[in-house]
């Protein structure tokens, strides 16, 4: 039995020889030749497209969920539907008062039940159809009626008697109760001529048949799933046409994937989500031609509280700990918080010390404490307190009850926040030091135990809007579940007749500096009672091409952020910068990508008539 | 002598006639048996495949449902978290969802509704589960499948050459070489080739596009060119970490067939040393590649998911990623339903085929 093989012949190392100088060359052809200057490397930047058309690519990670305005939830749908759309009014850029949409001036009755508003004459369609207070009572009125209508936008409605359009430029709203946010309704209005066609509200995504019939600033010529949405500025637009000619979102699901594509110059615009990292940043601030945007957040970062879980009729449930209802030891814990050291060691400098509810950028409804009010931090003091509740350290430096009992918490937090984590270890060092254990855990899902009040403590965060009235109604007694474990609108099942009393007057104000007076004082009210302590801003980091445009508006006007905006006001004025199509993924680079193309189908095609010649060749032989 | 290869298998697989004398008679019902009866055993060998391929898909169907109520979490509460809505609202996408009923009454139904290919709504997207599927199956396919023919084609070819030459400097290198990147993330790989091959560092251009599958603005011949080059860097991110697996899958298969008989036969014969590899050794060797090949073949269709969320490829992975994230209970049954039994197919193909490669296999 042979096991020995034969010398091998000479001739397969020649044809590995052509074997692999084919390889190579396919290579070096697929990667479009590594020498620079080669016909396959990609057009500059700054170059124009043929059409002389200016494109302003965003980069955003988040899939649309719908381009009905009925049913988008996301943030990424919901922006888009303010830029296809007017609403009937809109906030100023520069410091969120109400200004006029789609109407252009508002009134309420004496009785505070009415309002009436006066639609604006010289909104159009993109069909050409006249925008009237008839598509506006109509778009109200199937939110009022029909259940999947009032998907995303319900809440708006839930206080409205009866919408009315008595003629084309009026619109009447009767509400049950007086409601301040009247001139915050951020309701999409849809052209009736066109969405009354609709059968199933609860399933018409309205992305089918393009462009999209709309009044807004941009309208929607194109979308592919996951792929990229398209708009075109509307040129008719009231308020004057948007700089560039076309908006396009482009999907990057990684956002290391599309900073990237921001350095490449693929892509206009990187938000992240919800922010660039700082890493991310650092390396950007010293790139050329690129601009970040360290902006002011709209979000609250804080450190929550279980007060002891309850329904709206009082029945208690969950297991929060009781040392929790005591005030002196909530407060001891907020004391015990560097905030600091987490802005520059978790935040890395990306974030604004917190204090009050509402973060400053929404400068009328920003407060904080006076000096005397201030819970800073002061680990002294913080024991101090403890020691008054009753809670003194034992011989072996522990908290313990006047049960005996070690005081030991929970604090929930999300697996997927890398903050909260952080966050959290420096949470049980410096509680350690005070005497207190803590345990951190971390979930990816913790609406589950948060819903049915088993933890003690949480990282807990809101986006804020303009309009306050959500985020404060999320701490009111009508906000607990009606049932034990319930989803409700609670946040922490904070009740506090104090705190509500405040929110139903502020809810009846209609005179804004009253109102803000009222907000404040709820502020204070929940700052006191330590439920809910905010220990930071987060920044909005985000970058931008300057190469690309030349200027754009931020919200706040002075330092505030570009994407995620209340309003439209980012894209709408951005301005190409001279001489660049903001495109280079367009006609230049599609160039490239046909060069590229070629070459990869020439090597496949030469690569398959290789084996074939070689295989001609080597049965040739066998048949000799 | 050995009588491990019998004449009916390399007559059957490699169509040479040379090795007739060699060695006695194979043991067992011999390929002269008469064609009625092959027949009626592959038949009977098949039904039995088909229906264990039937039970197995039934029993994904079950799982789907309930592996993944399993998941702690409400999707309803999910969904609505952070955002304003009553407790009537929730209430009533309970109801839309289905979500109200027993849990007996919700899984007959789904699978009522399976069976006629209707899987429902999905909660995010409010569409038709099957129709985001058959959104995104395409790319998934495109890019799953280039990427199978490739590494298949390398893989085979590298595979066979290393066993030839087992011990050689070129069969250490391969394997070693084939290994390293068997081992590298799939997500990092793809990072490092957009940095370099797409942005472009030092000397090296940016040639290719950083994600997606296509620029949006092209047509026709233009457009398929233009999803060709957002093609080339996950193809070649797949095909670098995938290609092992059927190296070392070959290349341990050819090993098995090197001593063999039949093979010093072939060279006895005065063959040629490459035809000997390419006509006798390989198609020997290929039977357990091929299960690979098949198995590979059903993963095609689950696509890859690190490698679609690098590359933003509009796949299957990415959307299975995002009703994971909810959870879209819908969309996630599906899906897995749909992964499984592709791979459950494509077995019960290789099964099936088995008999028509290796005769032996299913008597």
């Amino acid at each position: 039995m042979v096991t020995r093989f034969p010398p091998r012949p000479s001739r397969p190392r020649g044809r590995l020889r052509i074997l692999l100088a084919s390889g190579a060359a396919a290579l070096a052809l697929a990667a479009g030749s590594v020498v620079p200057g080669n016909p396959f490397a990609p057009a500059p930047q700054e170059a124009q497209a043929a059409d002389g058309k200016s494109t302003l690519t965003v980069a955003v990670a988040q899939s649309v969920d719908s381009l009905s305005p009925f049913l988008a939830q996301r943030l990424v749908s919901t922006s888009i539907s303010r830029l296809m759309y007017d609403f009937l009014t809109n906030y100023d850029a520069k410091d969120n008062h109400t200004i006029p949409g789609l109407a252009t001036a508002w009134e309420p009755s004496a009785d505070k039940l009415t309002w009436t508003y006066t639609i604006r004459d010289d909104s159009k369609w993109s069909d050409g159809e006249k925008a009237t207070a008839e598509d506006a009572a109509w778009t109200f009125n199937k939110m009022m009626s029909d259940e999947g209508a009032a998907t995303s936008n319900g809440s708006f409605v839930s206080n409205f008697k009866k919408v009315t359009a008595p003629s084309p430029d009026k619109l009447v709203i009767e509400l049950k109760q007086p409601q301040a946010t009247m001139t915050a309704l951020d309701v999409p209005i849809v052209p009736k001529h066109v969405w009354e066609k609709v059968g199933d509200f609860s399933k018409f995504n309205n992305d089918t048949k393009f462009p999209i019939v709309g009044n807004g600033p941009f309208i929607l010529t194109d979308y592919k799933v996951d792929s990229y949405v398209k708009l075109k500025a509307n040129k008719d637009f009231w308020r004057g046409s948007p700089k560039f000619d076309e908006l396009v979102f482009r999907y990057y699901k990684d956002q290391d994937a599309a900073v990237a594509a921001l350095r490449k110059g693929e892509v206009s615009f990187v938000a992240g989500s919800p922010s660039l990292t700082p890493a991310q940043a650092a390396s950007l601030k010293s790139t050329d031609n690129i601009k970040v945007n360290d902006a002011p957040g709209r979000r609250f970062y804080a450190l929550a509280t279980n007060p002891g879980a309850q329904t709206k009729d009082g029945k208690k449930f969950g297991d929060g700990h009781p040392a929790l209802q005591d005030q002196k030891v909530r407060q001891a814990l907020f004391m015990s918080v560097d905030r600091t050291a987490i802005i520059d060691k978790v935040f890395q400098g990306y974030a604004v010390e917190g204090e009050g509810y509402i973060p400053p950028r929404f400068g009328s409804y920003f407060w904080k404490p006076s000096g005397e009010q201030k819970l800073a931090y002061d680990p002294a003091k913080a024991g101090a307190l403890l020691d008054e509740a009753g809670y003194k350290k034992n011989g072996a430096g522990k908290r313990t009850g006047k049960d005996g009992k070690p005081l030991d918490f929970r604090i929930l937090c999300h697996a997927t926040d890398p903050n909260d984590k952080a966050i959290g270890k420096y949470l049980q060092e410096w509680w350690g030091e005070l005497g207190i254990g803590l345990k951190v855990d971390c979930r990816d899902n913790v609406s589950d135990p948060w819903y049915a009040g088993e933890y003690d403590l949480a990282f807990d965060g809101w986006s804020v809007n303009p309009d306050p009235d959500f985020v404060m109604s999320i701490h009111t007694c009508a906000a607990l579940p009606a049932k034990a474990k319930e989803t409700a609108q609670t946040d922490n099942f904070i009740c506090d007749k104090q705190y509500d009393e405040l929110y139903a007057k502020q809810l009846a104000e209609y005179d804004p500096a009253k109102r803000a007076d009222l907000v404040k004082q709820m502020e204070s009210r929940l700052y006191d009672t330590g439920y809910m302590n905010v220990m930071a801003y987060p920044n909005a980091v985000e970058a931008y091409r300057t190469d690309q445009i030349e200027s754009i508006t931020t919200m706040p006007s002075d330092a505030g952020n570009i994407y995620g905006q209340d309003g439209y006001w980012s894209w709408w004025s951005a301005v190409p910068a001279a001489g660049a199509s903001g495109d280079s993924s367009g006609d230049s680079g599609s160039s490239t990508g046909v060069l590229v193309g070629v070459g990869i189908a020439v090597v496949v095609l030469a690569g398959g008539g290789l084996l074939f010649a070689m295989r001609r060749r080597s049965t040739a032989e066998d048949r000799e | 002598m050995s009588t491990e290869s019998t004449p009916a298998l390399v007559k059957g697989a490699a169509g040479v006639d040379a090795v007739q004398t060699d060695g006695p008679a194979p043991a067992g019902p011999s390929a002269r048996s008469p064609r009625a009866r092959s027949t009626t055993a592959y038949l009977r060998y098949a039904a039995g495949k088909l229906a264990g391929a039937a039970v197995s898909l039934f029993a994904v169907l079950v799982t789907s449902f309930f592996l993944f109520r399993l998941i702690p979490g409400d999707p309803v509460k999910q969904m609505t978290g952070g955002r304003q809505v009553s407790t009537e609202q929730i209430a009533a996408m309970r109801k839309e969802f289905g979500l109200d009923l027993p849990l007996w009454q919700q899984f007959t139904e789904y699978c009522g509704n399976a069976l006629t290919g209707d899987f429902g709504t999905s909660y995010q997207f409010r569409a038709p589960v099957m129709d985001k599927i058959a959104e995104a199956l395409p790319a998934t396919l495109l890019l799953t499948g280039t990427a199978f023919v490739i590494y298949t084609a390398i893989g085979i070819w590298l595979g066979a050459r290393s066993a030839w030459r087992n011990g050689s400097a070129g069969d250490r290198f391969h394997t070693a070489f084939a290994l390293t990147l068997y081992s590298v993330p799939s997500f990092w790989l793809g990072l490092l080739l957009i940095i370099t091959l797409s942005v472009g560092i030092g000397p090296i251009p940016g040639l290719f596009p950083t994600g997606g599958m296509e620029s949006g603005s092209e047509s026709g011949f233009a457009y398929v060119l233009d999803v060709a080059h957002h093609l080339v860097l996950p193809v070649i991110t797949l095909v670098a970490v995938e290609y092992a697996r059927t190296l070392l899958v070959m290349r341990s298969s050819l090993l098995d067939e090197m001593g063999s008989d039949y093979l010093t036969t072939a060279r006895a014969k005065g063959l040629r040393d490459d035809l000997v590899r390419r006509r006798h050794a390989v198609p020997n060797a290929m039977l357990p590649t091929v299960t690979l090949l098949f198995v590979n073949l059903g993963n095609t269709v689950a696509g890859a998911i690190l490698v679609e969320t690098v590359f933003s490829w509009p796949g299957l992975g990415g959307l299975f990623y995002q009703a994971l994230s909810v959870p879209d209970l819908p969309l996630v049954q599906a899906l897995f339903f749909i992964f499984a039994a592709a791979v459950i197919l494509m077995n019960t193909l290789a099964d099936v085929i088995y008999p028509l490669l290796d005769p032996r296999v299913g008597r």
